[in-house]
């Protein structure tokens, strides 16, 4: 274990060898694996631009001990959607403006994907309360909150269609 | 260094049992923060370089509520999400409340009652309801189980009593039959580390008030004045209490509490500030007219 590990990370499995056992999720993902969507800002849990998905649960990717994290399914931005064909959270996320720098953006939206996995219908108190966990410097999360509900509409739009056509 | 993912308690013991210097990995979020911030390096200083990592033991993610006991069993690495939402917020509602507030969704993802314990900060948002509840810890090694109140447990900052090769099995909370609720007061609503705390807790059945606060002391403090004050003054027919007795149990709590200053605040904001949560958190628990 001290000498290479596994992680499965957006389907694909990648080795990780001579690397230290101490390093973070975060740390792996950049440095050795080379995905660099996951954003390291304060590296203590506070500002969620390094989330993740480890075993289905939305975590800070900076507070998983990477070699713990051996046998667990891990998506990171990237595996949210394939390279050209932006998944609708990040769609929305353009449409409603919701990105001006875009260093909190990856960790948004996979806190959005988690959110609107759980909650079909969220109120803006539940939003808000959601991602409060995800640090936004600069667009002060109004149109953040539009993109969510916007995808949250067309999802139910989408799933009433199927469910009039079935 | 190296790091262990066991997958059942058994290998978690055997793990200790060869490496009782080893460190206890359960949500990260404190640890993971001393690492990633260079504050724990490797080797230990004990020289041991073993890390036991315990989320992927099932026996220490699971609860269980003992009906006849009136006990929920919470294995000490139940994380807070679980403690927040149903069925636990039914049972264990002011835990859940407390749960609520601890850093964000994906803190609360990974974070872990026992961890929480395990690293005994006076902030620890858990621990003030644990203390109030009566809750109890238990402890396991190779050598055997050994069960402790939680107020006994915890000694200091960041120190506890459990031993090297120990771990912490689980929590056994009390389901009490009363309002109870837990106040904090930090610098934001979300995402804060409390500058204050308190949790009050009823039993109507028992005509029991109790109350503990965090963030005021080196370890989480019961107030005995307070809890003897609200339970002998209190109208238990009208669930009512006057605003004089309310005000004296704010007084009485502030009055145990031992804050210092430091970055977060002062000593005298804090013991300001859980007398108030203290009147309070009273009135909210006997909202009745008082005759």
């Amino acid at each position: 274990m001290s000498e290479h590990y596994t992680l499965h990370v957006n389907g694909v499995d990648h080795e990780v060898r001579d690397a230290w056992v101490g390093e973070n999720l975060l740390y792996v993902l950049r440095e050795r694996l080379g995905l660099m969507g996951a954003k390291g800002a304060c590296e203590q849990g506070e500002c969620g631009s390094c989330s993740v998905l480890v075993g289905g649960r939305l975590v800070c990717s900076c507070l998983v001990l990477a070699a713990s994290a051996v046998g667990e399914p891990i998506v990171t931005v990237e595996g949210l959607a394939p390279p050209g064909a932006p998944s609708d959270v990040q769609q929305a996320f353009v449409d409603h403006g919701a990105v001006q720098c875009g260093f909190c953006t990856p960790g948004l939206i996979v806190a959005v994907h988690d959110l609107l996995d759980r909650s079909v219908e969220p109120s803006e108190m539940e939003i808000r309360e959601e991602l409060s966990g995800n640090v936004c410097r600069c667009t002060g999360y109004g149109r953040i909150i539009d993109a969510v509900q916007a995808v949250a509409v067309a999802r139910r739009d989408a799933a009433d269609v199927a469910g009039a056509e079935a | 260094m190296t790091v262990l993912v066991p997958t059942s308690l058994d290998e978690v013991l055997s793990g200790l049992a060869d490496h009782a210097g080893a460190t206890l990995l359960a949500g990260g979020t404190d640890l993971m923060v001393e690492v990633n911030e260079g504050h724990r390096r490797f080797p230990w200083p004990d020289g041991d370089t073993t890390v036991i990592a315990l989320g992927r033991v099932a026996e220490l993610s699971s609860w269980t509520y003992d009906q006849a006991a009136r006990t929920v069993t919470l294995g000490s690495g139940v994380t807070w999400s679980e403690i927040e939402d149903e069925p636990l917020l039914t049972v264990l509602p002011a835990l859940a409340e407390a749960a609520r507030t601890v850093g964000s969704p994906q803190i609360r993802h990974a974070g872990t009652v026992g961890g929480n314990l395990a690293t005994c900060s006076p902030a620890g948002d858990g621990l003030p309801v644990l203390a109030a509840l009566d809750a109890t810890v238990s402890l396991v090694s190779s050598g055997g189980r050994r069960s402790l109140p939680v107020v006994e447990f915890m000694v200091g900052v960041k120190r506890t009593t459990l031993e090297p090769g120990e771990l912490i099995e689980s929590i056994t909370v009390p389901v009490l039959d009363g309002w109870q609720g837990y106040s904090k007061v930090g610098v934001r609503n979300a995402m804060v580390i409390a500058t204050a705390s308190a949790c009050v807790a009823t039993d109507v059945p028992s005509r029991s008030v109790r109350i503990a606060l965090g963030s005021v002391a080196p370890t989480i403090v019961r107030c005995p004045d307070a809890e003897a004050h609200a339970t002998a003054n209190v109208d238990w027919d009208a669930l009512a209490v006057a605003s004089d007795v309310a005000r004296e149990f704010g007084e009485l709590a502030a009055a145990a509490s031992r804050p210092i200053d430091d970055h977060r605040s002062t000593a005298a904001y804090r013991r300001h500030a859980v007398g108030v949560m203290a009147q309070r958190l009273l009135e909210r628990a006997f909202p009745g007219v008082v005759s």
